[in-house]
């Protein structure tokens, strides 16, 4: 039994984006940053933390991955400055 | 230390853009504050069916970067115990086993596997997001559900029970670390998923995930939505420690400047709702007034 040898078959998934394809496809509103209202100097990143995929960048300016934005509309809502909003 | 601004909190990200999750959902939020937290390196999670599995994607792709295995339904906290005991046998027990459930799998179909694990007093965190219902396979009525919410399976007479009260039933096998967090406040969440981590024995995290497509809010909403959760005290942040309740976050504001927020303006912007009577509103107020009072009691008891 010694030299048998065991071979253990799984199925494993590898990280990879786009899981679910151009998941920007699903947007209907695009956002849009306003870089004036938001200039890099004491900003909140509150888009970047609520932001529930994670697209939005933590370096200034923010840029929005909009290949994967879904569109939510979580970030316009919640930008103290208003700095962001949502176009058709 | 409490951490106090988004830029305190790590950069990388643990979850790839691109995922299966709905626009705006509040269990990606909590999974991506709760994965800064831990160590992915030295992470195992262990998934049942639900939307978080929709969320890990399908195979060959997934877009976590964390080993994470999908278990059966009813055995997440059971693979997890077994994932603990197999580390502990090839001596790597520097790795951190989390549990991740929704509501239907700790309140309802998980709950003889968690109530295990935690009498033996398994070396594991085990975090249930409860978006009150079986929001995966179309919204269906899970003992979570709260009162006089129409579900597809109440979808005449709306759900007549109240919300079942799972930390009382978890916190009744005397374990170390007891917490419940919201998405809407994300830096509380991740400070009690970084302290639960460093804690040995079993750890049980709530996480109250709002879901716009299930309680029928905008998506834009998602933030707003959460923070009403806990100001109007339907959702209570909270953290028992060695059996001392510690009241948290905007709760904690709450306890010494009152709340204003009801339960009207609570279930008015959400469909799930749309049934309820002035008795019914009345009678969630009520229960919901009764439940803050034993938490403010407890914790001015310390």
């Amino acid at each position: 039994m010694a030299d048998k040898i065991r071979e253990t078959v799984m199925a494993i998934s590898r990280p990879a984006p786009g899981e679910a394809g151009r998941t920007g496809d699903w947007r209907s509103y695009t956002p849009v940053i306003d870089h004036e209202k938001c200039t890099g100097k004491d900003s909140c990143l509150y888009c970047w933390l609520y932001c529930p995929d994670g697209v939005i960048s933590r370096e200034f300016p923010l840029e929005i991955d909009l290949e994967y934005c879904k569109g939510c509309g979580v970030c316009a809502e919640e930008c103290p400055r208003k700095a962001i909003t949502m176009v058709e | 230390m409490a951490t106090r601004a988004a830029r305190d909190l790590p950069t990388e990200e643990f979850i790839l853009p691109g995922s299966r999750s709905c626009a705006a959902c509040g269990l990606m939020l909590t999974y991506r504050h709760a994965l800064k937290a831990l160590d992915p390196g030295k992470t195992l999670v262990a998934v049942p069916a639900s939307c978080m599995t929709v969320l890990h994607g399908v195979y060959p792709i997934t877009p976590v970067k964390v080993t994470c295995i999908n278990t059966p339904f009813a055995a997440t906290a059971a693979s997890a115990s077994g994932l603990v005991a197999g580390l502990k046998a090839i001596k790597r027990e520097d790795y951190t086993v989390v549990a991740f459930a929704g509501d239907g799998g700790t309140y309802d179909i998980g709950i003889q596997a968690l109530s295990g694990a935690l009498e033996r007093g398994t070396n594991f965190m085990y975090v249930c997001y409860d978006n009150e219902g079986y929001m995966n396979t179309g919204t269906q009525r899970s003992s979570a559900s709260p009162a006089a919410a129409v579900t597809s399976t109440t979808p005449i007479l709306a759900k007549a029970q109240h919300k079942k009260d799972m930390i009382r039933i978890v916190e009744a096998h005397r374990i170390p670390y007891i917490a419940t967090a919201s998405p809407s406040f994300p830096l509380d969440l991740f400070d009690k998923v970084k302290t639960a981590k460093d804690i040995r024995g079993s750890r049980y995290l709530e996480v109250l995930a709002p879901c716009p497509p299930g309680w029928g809010f905008p998506n834009k909403d998602l933030i707003k939505m959460g923070k009403l959760t806990v100001e109007c005290g339907i959702h209570v942040l909270y953290e028992i420690r060695e059996g001392r309740l510690r009241l948290t976050s905007r709760s904690l504001v709450l306890a010494e400047k009152g709340r204003k927020k009801t339960i009207a303006d609570y279930v008015k912007g959400q469909t799930r709702f749309k049934k309820i009577s002035k008795d019914q509103i009345d009678a969630l107020q009520q229960w919901t007034d009764q439940r803050w009072e034993e938490f403010l009691q407890r914790h001015n008891r310390g």
